[in-house]
């Protein structure tokens, strides 16, 4: 076990599967120096310009190339530098990389890592704060991946590095500098989440940084006498359904919370899931952005966020309601 | 007589280009009239000596990407014209095994990396795959297939871009038939041109009567030696003319009257090589039975693929995905 920070655990993961297999590489724009939020520091010196390469400002020669050098045997990690950036390579991901392999009848292989800084921090307007994971939960082809602990980042990405499919790993921003005790020798499996807390009176399920502020609100409520049990999916596709719904059986309660807009939101696909597998208690609970944009005035911002106390209190009054 | 001139040589272009024609032709009438083929097909009827003669000099495993207009390139390149045909006709045994069609053509084996539906898309992947030799210190070049109309896409000056600045072996083919989809390529783009943006961005460029197929295999050939031997990307803009309509559907009743039919008569590269081979000393007989045996070829392509079975409808879950797959979990 070793303390170490949100983004030093992937760096940690890219450096070891470098070390051991040289057909993986990372490209992206300003690498070289680190990468825009350094999650890349020091990766050059050891791996030289070739392996950790700089990229024009060209998304779509990014994604493209990275895509066509995957096809002929190298394992590219693909560094979009914003989420929101990624979206000027959505045809090479969405019509390229996620259908080769089913288009050209098995004859392409596309291992990426593809990884999307996404959310919000602080005054970042419209085009630097987006989550767009469901997007992505809907092109089949893609393995979708969100971690919110340095532990998941650094197992998250050994798994994702390993896989052959194309994985889209959504970090998020305000994370960076979480640290958090880390055991190398984990590696992630996708599809299995992680119950963050234990409880027996509701099901608490979220994702990336929206998963921490839902273990910050099951605190809160167990200090009010509300058991809250916490599963943290950390990968959306595929995503972890048996231990959801034997939560919610446990519990017969469920919130879903998540930072993205509600409205289309995957948080809808976990209710609809439980809601055909299981009679709940009482009605679901479904937290997510409202379906209008983030702006850069602080409280203007502030009312696209889903905060720990959002939950806490939503979580609350589902207890207080009386069951159906 | 016509001194220097490489019978040998022109009748295996001779043949490639016939059997290119004959593909096209039989899946067009596959397509017309029997309703064999089910989806759109773009035929390069016309555009033979392009994939023809740039093609000849590369080796199996040299990669080439191509474009929704891909069969010349993909049976230039090797590929199997019954695979083929039973692609073109949803078929088990086709080359993508029923699954991507004519657009989505496709033969690693060979090197062919795709037929690609969404133009310029594959102009940054075949940057790519020449930037995966290099990272892997192979020795392959790529060539990359695409029309004048995708010279107003992003990916091309972004895939242009990326190969100068990695300094990649790979050969940019423009192959500018005039026309993009049904509007007149000229009367969209600004500028000088296909080669002048490629010069502008630092490639040699080369400018190739695209049905001259003599010219076009030499002109590739040497591009090719010298990408091989430097390592660096050039640009070849290759000029010829669709024939056919932008879909074999296509009347195409928006070109001026009486161009197809001129092009077809005094351009068309299969005739004027049986010209340029006849003036040489070729005996007409010789080319005729190599026309005859390209057609025979075809027709039994096509025999293949009309008595291969459908794909199993348990194949539409395979080759999506290993985590997560469909066949696991679809809902």
């Amino acid at each position: 076990m070793a303390e170490m920070t949100y983004a030093d655990a992937a760096k940690l993961a890219i450096a070891e599967a470098m070390r051991t297999d040289e057909t993986v590489w990372c490209v992206g724009e300003d690498l070289g120096r680190g990468g825009v939020f350094k999650q890349y520091t020091g990766l050059v010196e050891e791996f030289g310009p070739k392996r950790i390469s700089d990229a024009p400002i060209s998304e779509a020669a990014i994604m493209g190339s990275a895509f066509g050098a995957a096809m002929v045997g190298t394992r590219p990690i693909v560094e979009m530098r914003f989420a929101d950036f990624a979206l000027c390579a959505t045809d090479e991901l969405v019509n390229q990389i996620a259908k080769a392999r089913f288009m050209f009848g098995g004859q392409a292989r596309a291992p990426m890592v593809i990884r999307k800084p996404m959310g919000m921090w602080r005054s970042s307007a419209a085009q630097h704060s987006q989550c767009l994971e469901s997007w992505y939960v809907h092109i089949p082809g893609l393995v979708v991946v969100c971690p919110a602990t340095p532990q998941d980042n650094y197992s998250m990405m050994r798994a994702a590095i390993a896989c052959d499919d194309p994985v889209v790993y959504l970090e998020h921003k305000n994370l960076w500098a979480l640290e958090g005790e880390v055991d190398t020798t984990l590696v992630g499996k996708f599809g299995q989440a992680q119950v963050r807390r234990q409880g027996n009176d509701v099901t608490l399920v979220s994702w990336s940084n929206t998963a921490n502020l839902c273990v910050e609100a099951a605190e809160t409520l167990a200090a009010q006498g509300i058991s809250a049990e916490v599963i943290d999916l950390v990968s959306l596709w595929p995503w972890d359904k048996p231990a959801v719904l034997a939560s919610v059986r446990k519990t017969g309660r469920l919130v879903v919370a998540h930072e993205s807009v509600a409205v289309g939101g995957f948080g809808a696909e976990v209710v609809a899931t439980v809601a055909q597998n299981v009679l709940l208690k009482s009605r679901p609970v479904r937290l997510g952005a409202p379906r209008g944009l983030i702006a850069y005035a602080p409280n203007l911002e502030d009312q696209m966020r889903v905060t720990a106390e959002m939950i806490t209190d939503a979580t609350r009054n589902l207890m207080e309601t009386e069951s159906v | 007589m016509v001194a220097n001139f490489d019978i040998k040589k022109g009748l295996e272009r001779l043949r490639m280009m016939e059997r290119i024609r004959a593909f096209e032709i039989t899946a067009k009438a596959a397509a017309i009239d029997e309703e064999l083929v089910l989806g759109a097909i773009h035929l390069c009827l016309g555009q033979e000596a392009v994939a023809t003669g740039v093609i000849e000099p590369l080796r199996t495993g040299d990669y080439i990407t191509s474009t929704h207009r891909g069969h010349g390139h993909t049976l230039a390149k090797g590929a199997d014209p019954a695979a083929m045909m039973k692609e073109l006709l949803g078929r088990a045994g086709g080359c993508c095994g029923g699954k991507g069609g004519s657009m989505h053509i496709a033969d690693f084996g060979v090197g062919m990396l795709g037929a690609n539906g969404v133009v310029s898309a594959n102009i940054t992947i075949a940057a790519g795959a020449a930037h995966g030799v290099k990272l892997l210190g192979g020795d392959q070049v790529t060539v990359c297939f695409f029309g004048d109309g995708a010279t107003n896409r992003g990916p091309f000056l972004e895939g242009l871009n990326w190969a100068a600045v990695f300094d990649l072996p790979i050969l940019f083919v423009c192959e500018d038939n005039r026309y993009s989809a049904s509007t007149l390529t000229s009367e969209m783009t600004g500028g000088d041109g296909p080669a002048a943006r490629a010069k502008a961005q630092g490639l040699p460029t080369h400018v190739a009567d695209g049905n001259d197929v003599t010219a076009l295999a030499e002109t590739a050939e040497e591009i090719l030696n010298r990408i091989r031997e430097t390592g660096q990307p050039e640009f070849l803009h290759a000029i010829t003319y669709r024939v056919d309509g932008h879909t074999y559907f296509d009347p195409a009743p928006y070109r001026p009257e009486g161009e197809a039919l001129r092009e077809a008569e005094q351009n068309c590269p299969i005739v004027r090589l049986r010209d340029a081979l006849g003036s040489a000393g070729a005996e007409a007989a010789v080319m005729d039975s190599i026309r005859t045996e390209a057609a025979v070829e075809m027709t039994a392509a096509l025999d293949a693929a009309r008595a291969a079975p459908w794909p199993l409808d348990q194949s539409v879950f395979d080759d999506v995905q290993d985590v997560g797959s469909p066949a696991q979990e679809a809902y």
